[in-house]
């Protein structure tokens, strides 16, 4: 070897020169920042902190002589201003300032300003928001990065001509508020000055903003300030279209109108007094959840408390929405009630309240009658079951709302025919399409066209004056029932992130693209660098049809001593997602890939998805193996982690290795090695059963597309389970419980696992009360074996379906699993209740979840490969990541479902079509069998398991007799020989519906509607 | 609440008191302010300032801890009560006080020529005047400067700088919010040799970014080590000024 020059010292990342800063004496009442603050003990410090004032701030302006040798400077302000504009005629333009309030109220209107209008936001801006409001931070920051935006950020604080300090003014005791405006305007005095001293004519600068004080000052200053009204109101008439129904009404004009009216709502109670409370035991906390079948009932799970509380009426409720976090008040236990046993419907309810209506009115006839129905339902039940009683209680205030945009409908019966043209502002009634949503009141101009499309709404205030909250409308999604509205609304709804990923997170993917390849085995080459070279083995992979995203392959073979030796191959996702890249956070932001029924919007760019990371066949794939060794028996003797190399031998669907191994023809290597995985995972199972695992069941469904351009779909059916299925879950069980100890005992205190907490009996309380009285069966809950066993007994000889009907309403009784950070619970309380395991984790699925890559990176670090990224050694870190993907894994699976519904109805009523005026159903209806699962005392919820729906009927109520005691409804019914009979439909009970599609007429919105037909029709009742 | 907390570094590139991650905090440093000690200097770091006096090369004041051949380092350090922050008491006998003087007594061992003042004793003693971070390299580098102000023999200025690791970027010269959110480290080194006589590390820090970190820190201390210089420059030649006059005086 030649000799070379040892690294040299001294040497690392360039970086700008080390200086010494210099505080003049004169910065003085700049320099120093005094505060007082209170310690959490309840004294008061008394702090002081320095801060330097710079001269090089740049100021984004392109022609700027002064600013061009300062860091991060960019042309972002151009020459010329904004000239769109018909109030603010200047020839060169003008440039808006940006103030808090504007930020904090009209952010949907600020990301849609036109692109070329420069924005310059001043530092004080963006600091107010990130101290009120998080996520409106998070889109401001958003607004800012984005390029196609001209959006610059001015310290303000830190220029020293634009510093301000606290009694700067003096004699007038200013507040923060008033400071912050003050630095707001200074930045516009400064710009004003400084853009003229590099051009002539520099663009004008203005001030936007609500606050009617903050603009009269400025106006006595001698600056141009607007409100946001006035400023859409002046723009082109095309920008002027589109954002006027985008401007919040602003706070003035909504409280003048409603002064007047009267109070429906109690005020709620200052802030300290609620945190005060609920520290002392006075109130609690919880989220507020909106009952879907009753909108004048919500409930709010308490920590403490091992029923939720009841919310009875519009009162107690008190302006909350599902979500919030509600402080609440628990009344006396003399008061405490039952929740009401009647569907009410939201929309009928109130199908005649008028929109433009004042509320104070009074409310109107019909609702006062609900609610005393209401009321009077919840007395009687609360005097037929006294044990099903709740703690009863009332909101007092809101810790934080939980509004966000809605996808709606505009609600046809709140336009006069006479609007139905008419282009002047009007105010109409949007429907959420979630059922717990309360409806939103919006104002806009463009209400005709908004008709038969889903529109996004968010609410931007609820006063106690009003029944309805006030929102404004963000944008059209498009036409009802399109595909792509449809689709578009379900990822809204969920929360799914489904923006294109972005430049910075593409350029994180391998240079190579496509043609990425595992290079040729060398010594000393960085990617072979402790990786095994299995590329001999003979791996397969199975997976569903038409999968593109294999993260799994398998193997087994025979050793020589008589025992087998199996591994499971799972993309090496964490080679190509390295921790804290702009790809590593977007995963981690978007937590799960989420698959609909026509589309898969990815966690990570397809490339590593469906390509590089893939385990595809005939093509060497990195991997990270778990290989065991195992006795025939199925025990584990040994247990080994590496990363390696790979190269699959074929990729199966579950179908074709079913056949494969069913052939009993063939015999070579790859159909033995399947086999022999196939006796393996039998043995494992029948051990996980006989430890306690329980097999639950929920409805999957499979929908037919007719091909993948129209996808019109065709039929839907259950999904099928095969021997192969059971193979592959077996070892993807296995491998993550072998993971989950291996990484939990490498870091005891921060590594990544999966737990199903054993659910609470009062559970399943209500369940196996219908179990004893319907079908004089039990369920025994002391644990999960007991269950298990006891479910398998649920078997009704001549009902076939029963037993799976029992598996899925004990399912619904279940917690749901989630990933937890091992430091943060103790230890008794990692199991895994379903799957009876001790410990476990998800590790399998990288390309899909990511909790399985952080899980890849503990195994990675467990095993010498890497060092541990610092991230995932802080507890906070991984608690904060696995608290997002819990929530997108739960709105992934909701979004999953919802899209499988919409699908259902489609297929339904292309079934309907096809059959026309069918002499089955009525109107193409389609008929089925269903069971009934819950009964009311309006109505029954059926149950159609070949459709996987679940239908509401609801029936008038002199027809027929409701015995809560019994669950049951007994209709009279005549028969032919004239004779009274009763007819008696309880719980359990098989029933024949005919489904179909009905199109609300107020909303349309399709909506699933079911009719009883045996043992007795539903029509006419 | 994570929204109330200090913004670190922001996007503009400044941190929460508008420096750039390599700018140090206004430094003043100020010699002999104790006429009677044999040797005195404050250094001024923004908030934080701190006195050291030194007394000696001396007889000892407890003969058995003298050794034979090498000089004995006694290091006091205190916290003035009107200078403590409500919040936190420190008294003489207090962990963090005692800590910080052996990190002094060891770090300076190697650097003061102790074998030319055998059986002596140099009393350093150090009062922190005002702290708002970075107490123990501002009390490094004002010892240094109060030894040379004494007179006494150093192999380099010793000058120290703390500095702390936001994501991958590393900030020079923590103030004391910086200091209690980040994972920190205080280098003391010879800038002349590269000499790291100390390197002080209370939180966890990835292995791969230390080297990096001590790089940077090696070259901050070069720069005061600079400042230093200019201010002991400057003030020597003063006084050789003002000796030159008086001899000249004299002849006359």
């Amino acid at each position: 070897m030649a000799s070379t020059a040892p690294p040299l010292v001294g040497s690392s990342k360039p970086h700008p020169p080390i200086t010494i800063l210099k505080r003049a004496r004169t910065d003085q009442p700049l320099s120093l920042t005094k505060f007082a603050k209170k310690t959490a003990k309840g004294r008061v410090l008394s702090v002081l902190r320095e801060r330097y004032v710079r001269d090089d701030i740049p100021c984004g302006f392109s022609s700027c002589q002064s600013c061009s040798s300062f860091p991060n400077q960019r042309p972002v302000l151009p020459l010329k201003g904004y000239l769109g504009h018909t109030t603010l005629t200047s020839t060169c333009g003008h440039y808006l300032v940006i103030d808090t309030n504007i930020v904090l109220h009209q952010m949907d209107l600020l990301a849609s300003l036109p692109n070329e209008l420069p924005i310059i936001l001043p530092s004080t801006t963006i600091r107010e928001t990130r101290h009120r409001s998080l996520p409106l931070y998070n889109r401001l920051q958003q607004l800012i990065q984005d390029e196609s935006k001209c959006v610059w950020v001015w310290w303000n604080e830190e220029r020293r001509e634009t510093a301000t300090y606290q009694d700067e003014v003096e004699g007038k005791g200013e507040s923060a508020n008033d400071r912050n405006d003050r630095a707001i305007r200074k930045t516009l005095h400064f710009y004003t000055d400084h853009l003229k001293s590099s051009v002539n004519s520099p663009p004008l600068l203005v001030l936007l903003s609500d606050d009617k004080r903050n603009r009269e000052i400025a106006q006595e200053e001698g600056l141009i300030a607007i409100s946001t009204k006035d400023y859409v109101d002046g723009l082109n008439i095309q920008e002027r279209e589109k954002l006027v129904d985008l401007v919040v009404g602003g706070v003035e004009e909504l409280q003048s109108g409603e002064q007047r009216g009267k109070r429906i709502y109690d005020d709620y109670l200052p802030q300290d007094v609620l945190v005060a409370g609920v520290k002392t035991g006075r109130y609690h906390q919880g989220h507020f959840s909106a009952n879907a079948y009753n909108y004048l009932e919500g409930t709010v799970n308490v920590p403490g408390l091992d029923k939720p509380v009841l919310l009875v009426g519009r009162e107690n409720m008190n302006r909350s929405v599902q979500g919030d976090v509600v402080v609440i008040e628990i009344f006396p236990k003399s008061e405490w009630k039952a929740p009401g046993s009647e569907v009410l419907d939201q929309d009928d309810a109130l199908k005649n309240d008028d929109a433009e209506d004042d509320e104070g009115a009074g409310l109107g006839d019909e609702e006062k009658k609900e609610e005393e129905e209401e009321k009077m339902d919840v007395e009687e039940s609360t005097k037929r079951k006294p044990k099903d009683v709740l703690p009863t209680g009332k909101v007092v205030g809101v810790i934080k709302r939980n509004w966000r945009a809605y996808v709606c409908h505009i609600d046809r019966s709140s336009l006069s025919a006479s609007s139905l043209t008419s282009l002047s502002q009007q105010t109409i009634f949007a429907t959420p399409l979630s059922r717990t949503l309360p409806r939103i009141r919006l104002r806009t101009r463009q209400a005709p066209s908004l008709l038969d499309q889903k529109i996004l709404v968010t609410i931007d205030s609820w006063s106690i004056n009003s029944r309805y909250p006030d929102g404004h409308f963000v944008r059209s999604l498009g036409k009802v029932e399109s595909k792509e509205a449809e689709q578009e609304s379900l990822l809204l709804e969920y929360e799914v992130p489904y923006r294109p990923f972005g430049k910075a997170i593409l350029d994180c993917l391998p240079l190579e693209g496509d043609d990425w390849k595992v290079p040729l085995k060398e010594e000393g080459d960085v990617i072979w660098r402790d990786r095994e070279d299995l590329r001999d083995l003979i791996v397969c992979s199975i997976d569903p049809p038409a999968c593109q995203d294999i993260d799994d392959a398998l193997h087994a073979r025979e050793l020589p001593n008589g025992n087998i030796e199996a591994g499971v191959h799972i993309a090496d996702v964490s080679h190509f997602v390295l921790p804290d890249n702009p790809m590593d956070s977007e995963a981690a932001a978007r937590g799960t890939t989420v698959y609909l029924v026509d589309k898969r919007i990815d966690m990570l760019p397809a490339l590593l998805g469906t390509n590089l990371c893939s385990l595809r066949p005939f093509v060497e794939r990195l991997a990270f193996s778990v290989i065991w060794e195992l006795t025939p028996e199925a025990d584990i003797v040994n247990v080994r982690f590496t990363k390696s190399v790979i190269s699959s031998k074929e990729a199966f669907t579950y179908e074709a290795a079913q056949n494969r191994k069913d052939d009993l023809s063939l015999n070579d290597p790859l159909t033995q090695s399947i086999r022999l995985l196939n006796s393996l995972a039998i043995k494992l199972k029948s051990k996980r059963m006989k430890a306690g695992a329980l097999s639950l069941s929920s409805p999957e469904l499979k929908i037919h597309l007719d091909s993948s351009e129209s996808a019109e779909p065709i039929d839907v059916e259950q999904k099928h389970q095969r021997e192969t299925n059971s193979l592959v879950e077996e070892f993807m069980l296995l491998a993550n419980v072998s993971v989950a100890s291996k990484i939990q005992e490498t870091f005891p205190g921060t590594a990544v696992l999966r737990r199903h907490s054993p659910p609470p009996k009062t559970n399943f309380e209500a369940l196996q009360d219908v179990l004893t009285k319907r079908k004089n069966m039990g369920l025994d809950v002391s644990s999960s074996g007991a269950l298990a066993r006891s479910l398998d007994a649920c078997v009704d000889p001549n009902e076939p379906e029963f037993n799976t009907l029992v598996r899925i309403m004990a399912t619904r009784c279940m917690l749901a699993a989630e990933y937890f950070c091992s430091g943060s619970v103790s230890k008794e309380s990692y199991g895994h209740y379903g799957l009876a395991s001790k410990i476990y984790t998800h590790f399998t699925s990288p390309i899909r979840r990511y909790a399985d890559v952080l899980a890849h990176r503990q195994l990675a670090a467990a095993i010498g490969y890497s060092p541990l990224h610092p991230s995932l050694q802080s507890k906070a870190h991984v608690e904060r990541v696995l608290t997002v993907v819990n929530r997108r894994h739960r709105l992934a699976q909701m979004a999953g479902r919802a899209s499988v519904e919409f699908y259902v109805g489609l297929a339904l009523k292309a079934r309907g079509m096809a059959k026309g005026q069918g002499e089955e159903g009525e109107n193409g209806w389609t008929r089925e069998e269903g069971y009934v699962i819950r009964v009311f005392k309006n109505g029954l919820a059926v149950f159609v398991s070949s459709l996987g729906l679940e239908g509401l009927i609801t029936l008038d109520k002199d027809t027929h007799t409701f015995n809560p005691e019994e669950y049951s409804l007994s209709f009279p019914s005549s028969s032919q020989t004239g004779q009274m009979s009763e007819i008696e439909v309880a719980v359990f009970d098989k029933v024949v519906v005919d489904v179909g599609i009905e199109k609300d007429v107020n909303t349309q919105r399709g909506k699933v509607k079911m009719v009883l037909v045996k043992p007795i029709s539903s029509i006419g009742l | 609440m994570s929204s109330s907390r200090l913004e670190i570094l922001n996007d503009g590139g400044l941190r929460h008191d508008a420096r750039r991650p390599y700018e140090l905090r206004s430094l003043s440093l100020l010699l002999s302010p104790h006429p009677t000690a044999d040797g005195s200097a404050t250094v001024t770091s923004g908030l934080t300032s701190v006195t050291v006096t030194i007394f000696g090369p001396r007889e000892p004041r407890i003969r058995s801890s003298s050794s034979h051949d090498h000089v004995t380092l006694t290091v006091e350090v205190g916290v003035p009560p009107w200078s403590q922050q409500s919040g936190m008491k420190r008294t003489r006998g207090d962990r963090r006080l005692v800590e910080m003087g052996m990190s002094l007594k060891q770090s300076f061992e190697p650097v003061i020529m102790g074998n030319l003042y055998p059986r002596s004793e140099i009393l350093i003693n150090v009062q922190v005047l005002s702290s708002d971070g970075g107490i123990l390299p501002t009390a490094i580098n004002a010892t240094t400067l109060a030894l040379i102000d004494a007179g006494i023999p150093l192999l380099d200025y010793l000058t120290s700088i703390s500095l702390g690791l936001h994501l991958t970027q590393p900030l020079l010269d923590l103030s004391q919010p910086e200091e209690s959110d980040l994972p920190s480290l205080v280098v003391a080194c010879l800038p002349a040799s590269g000499k790291v006589t100390l390197a002080q590390m209370e939180t966890r820090l990835h292995v791969d970014r230390f080297e990096e970190m001590l790089l940077v820190g090696v070259k901050g201390c070069g720069v005061i080590k600079m400042e230093m210089e200019r201010v002991v420059k400057e003030r020597t030649e003063g006084l050789v000024g003002r000796y030159k006059m008086g001899v000249k005086g004299e002849g006359e």
